[in-house]
């Protein structure tokens, strides 16, 4: 790292988050304006969109090489008032939490105090949701029994394909003139629309040119009075590069970083989308620039990896929104999910791994940042080579680059009715999630809690939380004859809530599509254009909805607990376990015991337990898999939790496999922590057992103590036990390379781990950032000595 | 038929090559001061009481040490981890104790093995009747073998026997053939003294095959047992080498041109 990039980083890494207001007054001013009540939404849209790009302040921060600012500064974090308005109270829980805070300062407030709260309160898209969802939907909502994404953050969760390596703006409006052209006012009964929404994508490419032509301005401004020769050329040549890109297609490596990075700026300073922005297969796209330049002598391997570790920085300066209430709850963390893919298989089924390949991955080691996530993606056509290569990085313990499963994408894509190249060019992104790389618009609705949906089962309908019914009366347990009853009781309550959130979802994507459409992200996802179509409302070539399952693992091992020792070996009985449960087990410390030690438990490759994964996953699928959504598209399902683990546990009592009340569940389709008692092949075995491919995604996390990896044969070994997972069509593995005896050290001196990574749930954090219950789970994950 | 088990260790990476499953067998004719498997020596299943800690809180159980397996249960447990086999060129590897000491099981054990296809390594202590070395030596594909002391007296005094056996089965191996790793259980104090070492590698240099050499340096993991199972831990001085002490005597095996590796 030389003197530029490390100075760069320090002032990443210390800037201080905190939210700015300056985006929130912008978007206010233009929505009081005439303009704003003349034309239609998705223009508006563009105008807000636009009026925000021309008036924001520039900021070039010094050295930098790739520039572009969502807020005035580094960290500096704006707000989305259309959105989601924060009340005075919202912002003074952001600016004085303990964890994932953002300061706010009194301007701050005054400006939402007289000019923000008064324009926006009643009026934002969260607003509109809320008001326009039935009572069922609020109580299941209120007990945890799912979340809901869009409540406080636009739908994105996209990553851009390779066409706009390709393209620059001026090609797309050209584009949009075609599409224009082609409208048939005489029989097209939705011409209309598509000429809005057409005009919007215009003033949207306008507004990007516009916004990197400032740049260039101001660069131009800061060379001529640079007193430094070499900052000076440097200056100079970053302003013609502005000039150039986004307008037209980049034609050298710089070009094609920063072109991306101001499309990136555009998208997550439109709306606040999940997962931000994403390049996708970054080695894919940057490959044949760095070849033609290396050979034409332009660039050396050095100076690429510098302009690429300057990239990598622009990442870590934006953390994401700011998330309040349930939503900060499920996604407690300043990242903001930009997963860059590596490796996997070129569009003609081909070995995809290259030199790029391989100085990226130098770059994420050395740089060793949170944002952006990186992962590779593995096919049997790769070499070990590239895999052992990402295990010495592994290895360092900062819970990155997590490994996927391409062959499982693929199959995962078509089965969802891509076609091959379409999956070919597509990956993974967010945490885990399945995605069709610049072809396919794929939403996470929300995290459903298939744990407390059985707690609702044992207690016929009853939240035992609270009392309240919120569920189906399937009947009291007490009485069942057989597990099969329970089974079935648990299947009508997933049925129950799973319309309830589909019926949810099919609302709230209403809502959006007319009240937040997104033109300039339209602009970039085919076939928006050629459809006249908004990203978010069918414009996309694919539309899929997910609906993540949460705890797997903790849920599989309260069904075999059940099976084994109400059913099967009859030591308890039915009611025996509900008092435990009720009592939170006090009083029932041998019991307790024996449910934690003596009985089977998902993650150790035994049928007995592993067959409930199989049973879970079934229902949950056949509930949700297919049923259509708004857009033209179908929900589907995927396993992963982020943080809400953490939450759904907490509103969750105690549960007849040990666990107390309250505590975290299982994440991902990982075992309860500390379940899995015979290593990592037998967890990768049982994880196995469910069927990946019919998801898009699961989460597997596997805890490894530094010393498996010391030796060469450590590392082979990891090769292998991914190849293994991936034979058995396993869709992802994450590595948390640590000893649970240095987290406990951690938590007890933070002052003296404050570079402590760890991998959390598709994504990695710093261990001081996170909440206890949080750091405490993970301590336990990590916690069996042998392995 | 039966054997006694007393643990099965999956994803064993130091056992033996590529990614294996080790099958602990109860019993061993030695006594190894260093030992940290004390439950294994009685060729009996034992019970003690364990304390088990469930959030502070202590809840007394009766525990065992041993499990009886047929062929057919423990070959259905090994080949639960095939797929890693096939993809890392693993296995499986029976340990101990001393695996020989349920010689009939091993037996069957390995010829099932064979007939499936699955690698196999034997881990022993090369105190046994030749006859049954010789006997599964066409169904072991490596012996792990361990040599602890070079002489006699304090072979005995550490370990409970004389080393004369071992080391003519270790010869007899060679002679036949076999593929060999020598286990060289580092013990600072004991048998890490420059005599012993350069007998041992006399010795190891006169064989008619040079064969890879494992360093396992001596921890202290199992000692806390001792107590447990009312035995008599006499190691109490005995510190863990250090990395460098390791890496000297590492380099001394390397010297005389075998390949070491440390911890397996």
């Amino acid at each position: 790292m030389n003197e530029r990039i490390k100075k760069l980083r320090d002032q990443s890494q210390h800037a201080i988050p905190h939210i700015s207001a300056e985006r929130a007054l912008l978007v206010t001013e233009f929505y009081k304006s005439d303009l704003a009540q003349q034309v239609s939404v998705p223009v508006r849209r563009a105008l807000a969109f636009k009026h925000i790009l021309e008036n924001k302040k520039i900021c070039i921060n010094d050295g930098e090489l790739i520039v572009g600012e969502r807020g005035s500064a580094p960290k500096a974090v704006p707000t989305y008032p259309e959105i989601t308005l924060h009340s005075l109270e919202d912002l003074k829980t952001l600016d004085t939490r303990p964890k994932v805070w953002f300061r706010v300062d009194d301007e701050t407030m005054n400006i939402y105090r007289d000019v923000i709260i008064p324009f926006w309160k009643g009026k934002s898209n969260r607003d509109l949701i809320f008001k326009n969802l039935d009572k069922e939907w609020h109580d299941a909502y209120a007990a945890g029994v799912f979340t809901e994404f869009q409540e406080q953050r636009a739908p994105g969760h996209t990553v851009l394909g390779k066409k706009m390596f390709r393209k620059g703006f001026l090609d797309l409006k050209k584009e949009i003139a075609e599409a224009m052209d082609q409208l048939d006012f005489f029989n097209d009964p939705e011409a209309y629309e598509k000429r809005e929404e057409l005009k919007a994508m215009d003033i949207a490419a306008d507004a990007i040119i516009r916004f990197a032509e400032r740049h260039a301005d101001e660069l131009e401004k800061l060379a001529a009075a640079e007193k430094d020769e070499n900052r000076k050329i440097e200056l100079m040549q970053m302003a013609a590069i502005s000039r150039k890109v986004p307008a037209h297609a980049p034609e050298t490596f710089h070009e094609a970083l920063q072109h991306y990075w101001f499309i990136h700026v555009g998208v997550i300073t439109e709306v606040n989308p999940w997962d931000s922005f994403n390049p996708g297969r970054l080695d894919q796209h940057l490959l044949p620039f760095y070849e033609k330049e290396t050979t034409a002598g332009t660039l050396t391997e050095e100076i690429a990896k510098e302009l690429l570790s300057s990239f990598w920085i622009k990442f870590n300066n934006h953390p994401a929104p700011p998330k309040i209430g349930v939503t900060a709850k499920e996604s407690s963390t300043y990242t903001d999910f930009a997963l860059i893919n590596l490796g996997g298989v070129k569009e003609d089924g081909s070995d995809a791994v290259n030199e790029m390949t391989y100085i990226l991955l130098d770059v994420i080691e050395e740089m060793r940042l949170l944002q952006p996530s990186s992962m590779i993606q593995v096919s049997k056509k790769n070499p070990d080579r590239f895999i052992k290569r990402t295990a010495r990085i592994i290895k360092t313990g900062f819970g990155q680059p997590s490994v996927f499963n391409t062959d499982a994408i693929i199959q995962e894509l078509l089965n969802q009715g891509k076609s091959l190249i379409d999956a070919r060019n597509g990956g993974a992104s967010g945490c885990v999630e399945t995605g069709a790389f610049g072809t396919e618009s794929y939403i996470l609705t929300g995290y459903f809690n298939l744990t407390k949906i059985f707690e609702i089962t044992l207690h016929n309908g009853t939240d035992p939380m609270t009392g309240k019914k919120i569920g189906l009366e399937t009947g009291d347990p007490r009485e069942f004859q057989s597990f099969d009853e329970l089974i079935e009781a648990f299947r009508k309550q997933v049925q129950y809530f799973a319309d309830i959130k589909i019926k949810g979802n099919n609302i709230i994507d209403r809502v959006i599509a007319s009240n937040i459409p997104v033109p300039f992200l339209s602009l970039l996802i085919d076939d928006c254009i050629v459809n006249g179509k908004d990203y978010n409302n069918g414009g996309a070539r694919y539309n899929t909805s997910y609906i993540q399952g949460v705890g797997l693992g903790s849920l599989t091992d309260i069904l075999t607990s059940l099976k084994f020792n109400v059913f099967d070996e009859k030591k308890y009985t039915m009611q025996e376990l509900l008092d435990a449960t009720a009592a939170n087990f006090e009083g029932y410390l041998e019991m307790r015991e024996h449910l934690i030690n003596n009985t089977p438990k998902y993650g150790n490759d035994d049928d007995y337990a592993d067959e409930q994964a199989v049973t879970i996953f079934e229902i949950f699928y056949n509930t949700v898999n297919g049923r259509p959504n708004t857009k033209g598209g179908h929900f589907r399902i995927n396993m992963l939790p982020t943080t809400s683990h953490v939450y759904f546990g907490s509103v969750t009592g105690a549960t007849p496999d040990g666990r107390l009340a309250r505590k975290p569940l299982s994440e991902g389709i990982s075992p309860f922590q500390g379940a899995d008692r015979k290593g990592p092949s037998a967890v990768i075995k049982s994880a196995a057992k469910i069927d990946h491919l019919r998801t898009g995604g699961t989460l597997l996390n596997q805890k490894f103590t530094p010393s498996l990896l010391e030796d060469e044969k450590g590392l082979d070994s990891l090769v292998q036990l991914i190849r293994s997972y991936f034979r058995m069509d396993g869709h992802h593995i994450q590595f948390n390379v640590v000893t649970a005896e240095t987290l406990r050290k951690a938590q007890k001196h933070p002052e003296d781990y404050k570079d402590l990574i760890v991998r959390v749930a598709g994504y990695s954090d710093y261990f001081n950032d996170l909440g206890e219950e949080l750091q405490d789970e993970i301590i336990r994950r990590t916690e069996n000595v042998e392995f | 038929m039966k054997g006694i088990i007393f643990d099965i260790k999956h994803y064993a990476i130091h056992d033996g090559p590529g990614i294996r499953q080790t099958i602990f067998m109860k019993g061993c004719p030695l006594g190894c001061w260093w030992c940290h498997n004390p439950e294994s020596r009685s060729k009996e299943i034992i019970s003690y009481t364990k304390e088990e800690k469930i959030d502070g809180q202590i809840v007394e159980k009766e525990e065992t040490v041993g499990c009886q397996y047929t062929t057919d249960e423990l070959m259905k447990i090994i080949e639960k981890d095939t797929v890693f086999f096939e993809e890392s060129g693993g296995g499986v590897t029976f340990s101990g104790g001393e695996p020989l000491l349920q010689f009939d099981f091993l037996l069957e054990m390995l010829k099932t093995c064979k007939k499936r296809d699955i690698n196999t390594c034997v881990d022993t202590t090369g105190f046994t009747d030749p006859e049954k070395l010789k006997a599964i030596a066409p169904y072991t594909d490596l012996f792990l073998f361990d040599l602890k002391h070079m002489d006699d007296k304090e072979h005995i005094e550490y370990t409970g026997v004389s080393n004369r056996k071992i080391l003519d089965n270790l010869k007899m191996l060679d002679e036949m053939g076999k593929q060999v790793q020598i286990r060289y259980p580092l013990i600072p104090g004991m048998n890490d003294d420059e005599s012993n070492l350069l007998r041992m590698l006399g010795f190891l240099n006169r064989l008619k095959h040079k064969y890879p050499v494992s360093i396992l340096p001596y921890h202290k993991i199992g000692s806390h047992k001792y107590k447990r199972f009312g035995l008599e831990y006499k190691m109490n001085g005995t510190k863990e080498p250090d990395k460098e002490h390791v890496e000297t005597i590492k380099k001394m095996f390397e010297n005389a041109g075998f390949e070491v590796t440390v911890g397996g």
